[in-house]
């Protein structure tokens, strides 16, 4: 159908549409391609006003550091095959390996490795061969475009990032498991009600999404703070503080995700047919075996859907683990506010742009792999809501 | 009926994590522990970390109910009251609520429409577009939504700041100095381009997916019948789409009305304020040790009766469809 429209469309409209979606796109992954340039640049290049330099940074060339043509069409390659390889390879091998019935074991353990070579190829092996290559090959081996990833090491080892990252990763994964465990009993049973009731959870959930988060935390924080003594009647004297504890933080984040994760949930249980359940029933399982091992099944998706906000939600979260956690505790999105708040010189700042890029590449990865999902997420909740 | 168990249960979860919810909320305007200083102005917050014992030498704090005077530090009424009768605005927005109040609702209401005519724009061109050049143009759409916010608005700020190369781009097309982060409104303006670009995405893909989805014979007949593009737009595509626009004016009227991470990105405290951020201040530590429990409770408040406010004529056409659809 837009084949036709396409075809009665003038010139001038198709012109400036396609104009428009050009403009877009580049709107759109301009900022982020940029803080990634940057972020491999030394400060001079880094915010250089001069865009050419900035790109092609001559005083980072200059200093050694730098990428050749023949560096980047390998790395290119390599990165092309090891994305062919798992979007095609990768499914046919896993399925042949693993034993029918732990098939998503499979993946994992596939996706692990492939992940696990892809480091080792691409960062351990190929930096001294392409040295080699390009002290032998000419023109083609001399550097073009300024390449420095020192900035990532400071990040990561000297500024202690990976500790952020492992509380990241806490505090994601518990709001994921927690808010999908409540969030699929929930809705499940919301989606197969037709009562007065339930529609006034719905109504109040909508009410609690809108709450702004501080309005929450402040309802938390003085408890976590005198939890200690508030607890002291049921734990006795081990009764701990909740204050700067991952814990309390996930409950808080499960807490203002919850709401989202029913809605969503429940429109997506609504689109699996009662039948499906009585069906089960008649052939004997219980309710719980019924929901279980037949509906589960079949919501795999929409599990998947609702996790990868629920991600989303712990990931990017910053006023709730900034406000609940110790400062030298914190996630990730914390740990660089408070480091480009310090920072003086242009190197601190490079250093807190390329903090920024290895947040936000996970999530890169995560809008190629799951984007029909994300896709699908978005619209469920309006088209059928 | 185990049917009615097996509901119940979750029910009962259900209705626990809105407690959960609800109950901290109410908890804070009774609990609060604020005691006034002799200025009467200031209030200054023991907060209760210690149990009261006060035999082992610890400071025994004390619990006094102070009514409404929470809510008269955070409004400041005394000085709306000067600045009305010395007819100064500017006197008016020194006072914090009211300016964050001032930034909140003109952000939430100028981003609006923008992101409403990008996202309509967006997804009309991406519905226009070749079918197989769809899928990465989706793809580069969704980064600037799924993007962590604070990191998406330093982004924007590492752009402008200092002599960054918009600022010079700018500069050489005005060609005139500009610094974008010396005054108010240019922080304001390039927090609104964030917001609209960061949101826009989720408009665009929503329209999309509900362009897929518009009635094929409608919009022939109304080309049999001689209708322009511009009216197939207006009377079949529009109408098509109006319960999506009120559901995207709902999350962002949301969303929007507690920015905050382009607060802490853009860092403009100095300059600009947002509601939340208010909140945020108040818990934070001072310099003191002490963090305003009280007072950002009732700023938490006051920031809620705004959205609840704020919400109500939406809400109400939503619960009109309801009743509608029902009957």
């Amino acid at each position: 159908m837009s084949n036709n429209n396409n075809i009665r469309m003038p010139l001038a409209l198709r012109l400036g549409s396609s104009s428009f979606l050009i403009f877009w796109c580049l709107l759109a992954a301009f900022p982020i391609f940029w803080i990634a340039v940057m972020s491999v640049k030394l400060p001079i290049d880094a915010f250089n006003s001069n865009p050419l330099y900035v790109i092609l940074g001559p005083t980072t060339v200059s200093q050694g550091k730098g990428l050749s043509f023949l560096d980047i069409s390998i790395g290119l390659a390599i990165i092309v095959f090891t994305i062919k390889f798992s979007t095609r390879r990768l499914g046919t091998a896993v399925k042949k390996f693993s034993p029918g019935n732990l098939l998503w074991v499979g993946w994992i353990i596939g996706s692990l490795t492939t992940g696990l070579a892809f480091i080792v190829i691409f960062f351990g092996f190929l930096p001294p061969i392409l040295e080699f290559f390009n002290e032998i090959s000419g023109v083609l081996g001399t550097d073009i475009i300024g390449f420095s990833a020192e900035h990532y090491s400071t990040v990561w080892l000297e500024r202690g990032f990976i500790k952020n990252f492992q509380n990241s990763l806490l505090v994601t994964t518990g709001v994921v498991t927690i808010s999908l465990t409540f969030g699929t009993l929930a809705g499940y049973a919301l989606s197969r009600t037709g009562s007065n009731f339930a529609f006034w959870i719905l109504i109040a959930a909508l009410i609690f999404r809108s709450l702004p988060h501080s309005v929450l935390v402040a309802g938390y924080l003085p408890f976590f703070m005198n939890s200690a003594s508030i607890l002291q009647p049921i734990f006795g004297d081990s009764a701990p503080t909740l204050y700067g504890m991952p814990w309390a933080t996930i409950a808080v984040l499960v807490a203002i995700n919850q709401p989202f994760t029913i809605w969503m949930l429940r429109s997506f249980f609504q689109n699996i047919p009662s039948d499906l359940d009585e069906a089960a029933r008649i052939d004997g399982c219980s309710h719980f075996q019924a929901f279980r091992r037949v509906i589960m099944p079949v919501m795999w998706p929409g599990v998947i859907t609702t996790g990868l906000f629920s991600f989303l939600l712990g990931y990017n979260d910053f006023l709730v683990t900034s406000l609940l956690l110790e400062a030298q505790n914190t996630t990730m999105v914390p740990a660089i506010a408070t480091m480009f708040n310090m920072e003086t010189t242009t190197t601190d700042q490079v250093v807190a742009v390329a903090a920024a890029v290895s947040i936000i590449a996970p999530l890169f990865f995560l809008v190629m792999f799951f984007q029909r999902q994300i896709v699908s997420g978005l619209t469920i909740g309006a088209v059928k809501g | 009926m185990m049917m009615v168990l097996f509901i119940a249960i979750p029910l009962a979860s259900v209705l626990m994590q809105s407690f959960y919810v609800t109950q901290p909320v109410y908890e804070v305007l009774q609990v609060e522990t604020c005691t006034p200083s002799f200025s009467g102005q200031v209030c200054v917050t023991d907060i209760k970390t210690v149990p009261k014992i006060g035999v082992n030498g610890r400071v025994e704090t004390q619990t006094n109910f102070v009514g409404l005077l929470n809510y008269q530090n955070v409004i400041e009424f005394p000085r709306v009251v000067a600045a009305f009768t010395n007819k100064s605005w500017q006197q008016f927005m020194s006072i914090d609520f009211w300016k964050a109040l001032r930034f909140t609702l003109s952000f939430t209401l100028l981003t609006l429409p923008l992101v409403l005519l990008f996202g309509l724009v967006i997804a009309l061109t991406i519905n226009n577009a070749a079918k197989s050049i769809r899928g990465p143009i989706i793809f580069v759409s969704l980064l600037p939504m799924i993007i962590t916010p604070v990191i998406g608005a330093l982004a924007i700020k590492w752009l402008f700041i200092g002599d960054g190369i918009l600022t010079s781009f700018l500069e050489w097309l005005l060609e005139k100095d500009i610094a974008m982060f010396a005054q108010a409104w240019t922080i304001e303006l390039m927090m609104m381009f964030y917001r609209v670009w960061h949101v826009a995405p989720f408009a665009a893909i929503v329209f999309y997916a509900a362009l897929q989805t518009v009635n094929q014979d409608t919009l022939e007949s109304a080309v049999i019948d001689g209708a322009s593009r511009w009216q197939k737009l207006r009377y079949v595509i529009l109408p098509h789409l109006m319960p999506l626009i009120v559901f995207v004016t709902l999350i962002h009227l949301m969303d929007s009305y507690r920015v905050f991470e382009e607060v802490i990105g853009f860092s403009s405290q100095a300059h600009v304020i947002s509601l939340q951020w208010l909140t945020y201040d108040f818990l934070t530590l001072d310099q003191m040790g002490n963090r305003s429990i009280s007072r950002a409770s009732a700023s938490a408040m006051l920031t809620m009766i705004g959205i609840v406010l704020l919400l109500i004529p939406v809400l109400r056409s939503v619960w009109m469809d309801y009743k509608g659809k029902k009957i």
